[in-house]
């Protein structure tokens, strides 16, 4: 099952690399990666998807390697709070004037947007859900897709409710998941 | 002030209380060696990198303080990769510090040019690449706390040439800022009642003393817990010395040839208490049939370690000796005095096979040879090893009362560890005895530094154990492939004419009567002194839990007919 973290990491150069590189050593395989800049300009914001095979045990672990790492502030795992998730795609289809309203009304579907249009192709701009993405993707595969590209998903908890946080004491992290963290256990 | 990069390294450098370095310079470094003649520090001239990454590791084991290691850019960084690499799996503090090309020559090729980040970056708890000689201050204050606190390990500082010369403000940083980096210190109150309910019900406990008990120099409280609580006390290899080895309740160590009771005990536990030690697989055996009837309390500075190999009962994340001293008030006396007497029948029937109850053969063994080490020292030197047979003997009957003197690269196995990490030792200890004892294979890895020895007069005696075999893996060839023997038959250098070709002087034992008047020779000698031992070829080192069995599957030695 996938699981999504979101991790605060000081904005220095080598910090992604040393995400990537962790994930690599410790054998997980990351499903998707964003980074980027937060409110604050000393520090990166990751929205990270791993394909977690045993469940809580592997976000655990994930967390906890994470935070060897120096630069890394914070991290919260947001796979089962009430969150907003997005991903957002740019998809060039080769179609000209004749399927283009075709293409319009799909987009329209799915609150997507032309954004560019050339004699024989066009470009959509799609945000949303990995889901929501997945199956505009499969509607205009037909149409001929010649390029794509995306972000990568970010996510937001919703409210004022974080994600989990499983590394008590770490960074001044509370201490009250650490039952939890003995209850894991198999 | 202004002050070059260079000599901002070492104003920061000495304030950590640094005396000796261990290094080789080379074109990208030397303004650093050009400073370092301006302040208070002895610098050691190896003769190989990866020597001065061992010695300034041994130094960290013995003196507990954070070593400290140089070398230039590109091949002069990468000879000193299996040292940081040795000092990360055993978890200890040394600064290494790099020379790099400018920086504005990073990323063409430049001449010894090596991405010495991007290599270290597994193999080290953190690294840096400084381009600027503003950033130098900051940097190094922050690599020795980094290297020093909550689970310690290596720290790599790249230095661009021209960040060591060009000028900057001096200012010593008042403290660090490292929002990311705050190892915990107590364990949470709830986890710890926890643990006493499990105590409080336990029949058969057992304390796995691990590396950790030295880092966080929770000896004393180990001892005062064991006692309260009559818990016997099983170590791991790298925890050797934490716990007196002549302690009514020390079991010696556990694990792939740990002691027969030892490895009893810890499979027939019903708790294990398991302090500062990570459940290594050579611990362990296989984890399918891992102390099966044990309830599991892990005490660990570091999280990841929680559950890793081993899922426990309850993890208790903090600093050893800051948990130990909470827990101990909390516990009530035991007297366990059942479960002491059956660990101690399964003793006795495992000392019967024991190799010290042989009668001489006119052979020289290695376990026997490290008992007369033992004896003539009194137990009291500081002793390294190098990896092998020799190795598992030596930990086996150098029997420890004191901690932090015993230096083996555990969690790596680095052969050419032993001399190098001895001379490191010796530094950290001048006025002790410091013994190397090596194998006839590890020790060609790194005997070049010998020379080093003489040069720093390093009052090192070394103790080749030369069996003509890389002996380790000739046992798990006769063990586990038919004694099809390959590539293990080694060919030596007359051992004494090298050392005396280095100035040192060295001696040939092959008889039983002249191992006491040898080593009494070489303790006479002040300076580094090399015997050579020529041991019984094919003997095995017992017990042994072959790789993936159970841990009570061992294979004995068999009996003497
Ligand atoms: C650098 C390195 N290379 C290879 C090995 C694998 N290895 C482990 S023990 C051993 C044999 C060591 O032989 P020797 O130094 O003669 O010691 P002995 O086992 O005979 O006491 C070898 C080759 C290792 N641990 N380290
Ligand atoms: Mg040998």
């Amino acid at each position: 099952m996938n699981y999504t973290f979101i991790a605060l990491v000081e904005n220095k150069p080598g910090v992604l690399n040393r995400v990537a590189s962790l994930f690599r050593r410790r054998n997980f395989n990351i499903e998707s990666l964003a980074v980027g800049r937060t409110e604050k300009p000393d520090i990166s914001r990751m929205t990270v998807v791993v394909d977690c095979p045993n469940g809580d045990m592997d976000a655990h672990k994930i967390e906890a390697n994470l935070y060897k790492l120096v630069n890394v502030i914070d991290v919260q795992d947001v796979t089962h709070q009430p969150s907003v998730t997005r991903d957002l795609a740019l998809i060039k289809v080769m179609v000209g004037p004749d399927k283009r309203a075709e293409v319009n009304s799909l987009a329209e579907i799915f609150r997507a947007r032309i954004v560019d249009v050339a004699a024989d192709s066009l470009i959509v701009e799609i945000t949303g859900t990995e889901d929501k993405i997945e199956g505009m993707i499969e509607l205009l595969r037909p149409l001929g897709i010649v390029e794509m590209v995306r972000t990568g998903q970010v996510s937001m908890t919703r409210g004022v409710t974080d994600g989990v946080r499983r590394m008590p004491g770490v960074n001044g992290n509370r201490f009250e998941d650490l039952s939890e963290m003995a209850e894991m256990a198999p | 002030m202004k002050k070059t990069g260079a000599e901002i390294l070492w104003e920061c450098v000495v304030r950590e209380g640094v005396e000796v370095v261990f290094g080789y310079p080379g074109g990208a470094n030397m303004p650093i060696y050009d400073a370092m003649l301006s302040y208070p520090i002895h610098h050691v001239l190896v003769r190989h990198e990866q020597g001065a990454a061992h010695m300034a590791d041994g130094y960290a084991r013995a003196s507990g303080k954070v070593g400290m290691a140089l070398a230039t850019s590109g091949p002069g960084a990468t000879n000193l990769i299996t040292g940081i690499a040795t000092a990360m799996m055993d978890s200890v503090p040394v600064v290494f510090v790099t020379g790099q090309v400018a920086a504005h020559l990073i990323g063409g090729d430049a001449f010894q040019e090596v991405d010495v980040t991007g290599i270290t970056l597994p193999i080290t708890k953190h690294n840096y690449l400084i381009t600027r000689a503003d950033e130098i201050a900051e940097v190094v204050r922050e690599a020795f706390y980094i290297a020093r606190s909550g689970r310690p390990g290596p720290v790599l500082i790249d230095i661009c040439k021209n960040a060591q010369v060009e000028q900057a403000e001096f200012k010593y940083p008042a403290d660090v800022k490292l929002p990311g980096y705050q190892p915990v210190d107590h364990a949470p109150k709830d986890s710890l009642e926890h643990a006493v309910k499990l105590i409080e019900k336990s029949q058969r406990p057992i304390i796995l003393c691990g590396h950790g008990v030295l880092m966080s120099n929770a000896e004393e409280a180990l001892i005062n817990f064991a006692i309260k609580t009559q818990t016997p006390v099983a170590s791991t290899l790298l925890g050797l010395g934490a716990f007196p080895a002549s302690h009514e309740l020390s079991l010696g160590m556990m694990g792939m040839h740990g002691e027969v009771h030892t490895n009893m005990a810890i499979q027939n536990s019903d708790l294990i208490l398991a302090f500062g030690m990570r459940f290594d697989d050579r611990v362990t055996g296989t984890l399918k049939t891992y102390a099966p009837h044990a309830k599991k309390i892990h005490v660990e500075i570091d999280p990841s370690e929680v559950h890793k190999n081993v899922a426990v009962d309850v993890p208790l994340v903090g600093n050893l000796k800051t948990v130990l001293t909470d827990l101990i008030p909390m516990v009530d006396e035991y007297d366990h005095e059942e479960w002491k007497k059956q660990i101690n029948e399964w003793k006795a029937e495992g000392d019967s096979r024991s190799i010290m109850n042989w009668d001489p053969d006119g052979k020289l063994h290695v376990a026997h040879l490290v008992a007369d080490i033992w004896k003539a020292t009194g137990g009291n030197a500081i002793v390294t090893t190098d990896v092998g047979q020799h190795q598992m003997w030596t930990a086996q009957y150098y029997a420890l009362d004191r901690p932090n003197r015993w230096l083996t690269s555990g969690g790596a196995g680095t052969m050419g560890f032993g001399l190098p990490s001895a001379i490191g030792a010796w530094f950290a200890n001048k006025e002790e005895e410091v013994w190397a004892v090596a194998g006839d294979g590890g020790f060609q890895m790194t005997a070049a530094e010998l020379t080093t020895a003489v040069q720093e007069n390093a009052n090192v005696k070394v103790a080749i154990m030369n069996n003509s075999f890389l002996g380790m893996v000739r046992q798990w060839q006769e063990f586990f492939f038919e004694k099809r023997y390959s590539a293990v038959n080694m060919l030596s250098p007359n051992f004494v004419k090298l050392a005396e070709a280095h100035n040192v002087p060295a001696r040939l034992v092959t008889k039983l009567e002249e191992v006491d008047e040898a080593i009494a020779w070489a303790r006479s000698i002040k300076g580094p002194t090399v015997i050579e031992f020529r041991v019984e070829q094919e003997e095995a080192v017992y017990p042994m839990v072959p790789a993936g069995a159970a841990l009570d599957q061992m294979i004995q030695r068999p009996l003497k007919s």
